[in-house]
């Protein structure tokens, strides 16, 4: 018996990286994850994106119903339309998951973030970052005669920009709270 | 009805109420309270196996033998991680378990106490789900809930770690039906997906059905719908290593295993069909092969019940979520309704297409000469045992793939092997499972020599209880899928791949009580076998057989389906390039 229609060292190609034709274009969802407040819970989802390779860009979570045991986790991260939906169809296998929402295709929402800036610095620089922080609506919460701390508010973007602005002002440390979402409008 | 009880009472009261009949274990100072409730009934019979590996694999062969859920309960520590391989092969192949694992007590957790692991974060990634529980008054209703998860949606392994200071208090059992759960799976298909499904069947001129595990996962009424969907259409079906017997070897329109070691025809038929209908496979990359070169030209459907099993791999034009003999039913009444049409002029020419490819007779071989060929082996296996009311288990590597070459199967359930995990070790065990829960049934692991020394072990416990187990060794003295590949990839340069220093293995047996054949000679084959059927006990069968003999056909990674090889005479240079990365 022989082989058929092989092509003695035909192929230089690896089933890992010939994916059928999706689009690869990296695109960033936000996702809305509804659990169950159980121990263990954060540790699965974390586990899953590690496990499986999948990119986190940013990640909250808090109890957001007492009574309900539900907490919501909101999850930034990116990969191409196939990924998105496999991690999307991955969470929402967890037993513990109750709801996955990508708040990226479902329609417009707010996303916002909450920052802290810690700048030290003396004479022009000190005024300026003041002056920086009154343009971006950024709020004093500390303040020495050799430094200020900064509370900001907005989405990741305006966070990014201001810690741009502040980096040649003396930033010193900066503690971010990670994405939270909601989508606009009615329920 | 609430009852106060102990922690480990209301472990064996929640088993009981679940229906379970069998549990295989091993004990240990943190499940000591459990195993001292079991001492005092007469419901549940407790398998103690010699190692924990084994008590898993042995609660998978049941589970896959029955359609129940097996369960095994364990120590902590060390009990709890030689139970990780067990679970991790269990949450590949889709198998309901649930194992229990004893615990230091709540007070100890995190003090590096003896014999304490932090189970349930190791065995997170490997199970379904699993739990802690911290008081006893929880501890029935998650019991509950574990069987519920376990066997509902896609099945799969669960872990309940239970610290010894929960099964020594007492707490209030809550019965199962008091038990609410969130974790309900969809099992009805959109009726839209399923019509579009069945318009395409009416029109393909190249069907096929590739099925896979998720029909048996679904239970024996998706099998029958199956047959009845393929008697009625008379599209040509295939299946994968893990759906075997859902739909009969004998049947008419069966073309055989599909895949890396699957049949000529099978693959052929996948590459060139125009409408292919997944029924519960996912995609594994033992049958796509070269993603971009996967069947082509196909309209490509998808019945699963898992959404991430869709489209995870292979983009499908109709996906439909659900479980398979729900959808099936639905999809018949459909198609009935729509007046049963077929292409039936496109059938026949293809029909005559795949009659060509069998004519290529991709699974003959010649045993001549004085050594035993492994598949003449399995041949006349399969001849002298298909009429028993049989079970087979196996090993993993060559002899796994020609037993599912050369073993027919008429039935779901009768078929137990690792396929996602590959478990070297599962076999012997599984068929420990298999025949605690079919007594009077002939009982076969069909094995490698090296597979079977890893859980050699359990002689011991089908010896005590009196499990006659046939262990039907393919001798080669060699790893012979390594070797395999060495020979194909590695320029026969066979690092490791001997197996050296073996036993005697009709002394091993005798060692343990049980009976040992050795054969070598073809002609005593047969006489052979059928001494191993006749003796009531366990067997070690050792079948010597030829060394270098290579498992055919086989399409090598990253090559596609049309590129399949079929025998030794053109096997060079097969795996070229970036197809060496690839296991
Ligand atoms: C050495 C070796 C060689 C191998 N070679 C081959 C080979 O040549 N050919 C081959 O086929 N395999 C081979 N395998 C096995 C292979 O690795 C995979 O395990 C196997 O192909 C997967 O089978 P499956 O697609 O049927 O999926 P399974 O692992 O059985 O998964 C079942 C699918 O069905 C779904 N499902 C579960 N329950 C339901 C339900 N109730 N309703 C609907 N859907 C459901 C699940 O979500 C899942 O997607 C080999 C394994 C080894 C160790
Ligand atoms: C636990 C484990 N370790 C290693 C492997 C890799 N492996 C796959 S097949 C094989 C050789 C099996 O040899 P044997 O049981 O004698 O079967 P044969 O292939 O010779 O039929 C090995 C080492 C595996 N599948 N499982």
């Amino acid at each position: 018996m022989s082989a058929l229609k092989i092509k003695k060292g035909a192929t230089s190609h690896s089933a890992y990286n010939l994916r059928p034709n999706y689009s690869d274009t990296i695109e960033q969802h936000t996702l809305a994850v509804l659990v169950e407040n159980e121990p263990g819970v954060l540790a699965r989802v974390i586990g899953l994106f590690s496990g499986r390779g999948y990119n986190i860009d940013s990640l909250t979570v808090a109890e957001v119903d007492h009574l309900g045991h539900r907490s919501r986790i909101t999850i930034v991260t990116s990969g191409t339309p196939q990924i998105i939906e496999q991690i999307k169809a991955q969470l929402g296998r967890i037993v513990d998951v109750h709801k996955v929402n990508d708040l990226t295709v479902e329609g417009p929402s707010v996303e916002r973030e909450l920052a802290l800036f810690k700048v030290s610095g003396k004479g022009e620089n000190r005024i300026e970052a003041v002056r920086l922080a009154d343009i971006f609506r950024a709020n004093v919460v500390d303040s020495t005669l050799e430094s200020f701390i900064f509370e900001i508010t907005g989405t990741p973007e305006k966070i990014d920009a201001f810690a741009e602005l502040m980096q040649p002002l003396g930033l010193q440390e900066i503690a971010r709270t990670g994405v939270a979402a909601l989508s606009r409008g009615a329920v | 009805m609430t009852k106060a009880m102990t922690g480990a009472k209301m472990v064996v009261q929640a088993l009981i109420d679940q229906g379970v009949e069998v549990v295989f274990g091993y004990p240990g100072g943190a499940v000591l309270p459990i195993y001292d409730e079991i001492f005092q009934q007469n419901s549940i019979t407790h398998v103690l196996v010699r190692h924990e590996q084994g008590a898993v694999h042995a609660a998978e062969g049941y589970a896959r033998s029955t359609g129940k859920p097996g369960v095994a309960l364990v120590t902590s520590g060390p009990g709890a991680t030689n139970a990780v391989t067990g679970l991790t092969d269990a949450l590949l192949d889709s198998i309901p378990l649930i194992v229990l694992t004893g615990q230091v007590p709540t007070f100890m957790i995190g003090s590096d106490a003896f014999q304490e692991a932090d189970t349930v974060g190791i065995t997170r990634p490997c199970t379904k789900h699993n739990w802690l529980v911290k008081e006893t008054d929880k501890l029935a209703a998650t019991l509950h809930e574990a069987f519920h998860v376990a066997t509902s949606g896609r099945p799969g392994p669960v872990l309940i770690d239970i610290p010894k200071d929960v099964q020594f208090a007492t707490g209030t059992y809550t019965q199962a039906k008091q038990v609410e759960t969130h974790y309900n799976p969809q099992v009805k298909g959109d009726l839209d997906a399923i019509t579009e499904l069945a318009k395409a069947m009416e029109t393909a001129k190249r069907p096929v059905f590739y099925t896979g595990g998720g029909v048996i996962n679904s239970g024996p009424a998706a099998s029958q719908l199956l047959r009845e969907l393929v008697a009625a259409t008379g599209f040509p079906i295939t299946s994968t290593l893990m759906g075997l017997g859902a739909y009969p070897a004998s049947g008419d329109s069966w073309i055989g295993m599909l895949g890396m070691h699957g049949l000529y025809e099978a693959n052929m038929a996948m590459h060139d069909c125009d409408l292919m209908i997944n029924i519960g496979a996912r995609f594994d990359d033992r049958i796509t092969g070269r993603l971009d070169a996967f069947s082509p030209n196909s309209k490509k459907a998808h019945i699963d019940i898992d959404a991430s099993s869709i489209n995870k791999v292979i983009h499908v034009d109709i996906p439909i979520l659900g479980d398979v003999a729900h959808v099936l039913e639905d999809l018949l009444n459909v198609w009935k309704a729509r007046g049963r049409k077929t292409n039936k002029e496109g059938l026949s020419k293809w029909w005559n297409q795949i009659n060509e490819w069998r004519n290529v007779k991709c699974l003959d071989f010649k045993q001549d000469g004085k050594i035993i060929k492994p598949q003449y082996a399995l041949q006349r296996l399969e001849e002298l045992t298909k009429k028993h009311d049989r079970y087979i288990t196996t090993e993993v590597g060559q002899h796994q793939m020609w037993a599912a070459q050369y073993l027919r199967f008429e039935d779901p359930n009768r078929w137990m092997t690792s396929g996602g995990l590959g478990t070297m070790g599962y076999g012997f065990p599984a068929s420990i499972g298999v025949q605690m829960a079919h007594p009077d049934a002939l009982v076969i692991n069909v094995a490698g020599e090296a597979s079977w020394l890893m859980n050699m072990q359990e002689l011991g416990t089908a010896m005590q209880y009196k499990l006659p187990v046939k262990q039907f060794i393919l001798n080669n003295e060699r790893l012979g899928m390594v070797r395999q590949w060495q020979e194909l990839l590695h320029g026969e340069r066979y690092s490791s791949s001997w197996s050296e220093s073996l036993p005697d293995f009709v002394k091993l047996a005798e060692a343990f009580g049980a009976k040992g054949i050795q054969c070598h000679d073809p002609d005593a084959l047969d006489d052979a076998i059928m001494e191993m059927i006749t003796y009531d006990g366990p067997v070690l069968f050792d079948c010597l057989v030829e060394k270098h003999e290579n498992c055919f056909p086989m399409i090598p990674s990253g090559k596609a389906h049309n590129e399949m090889l079929l025998g030794d005479d053109s096997t060079e240079g097969a795996i070229q390039g970036a197809g060496e990365a690839l296991v």
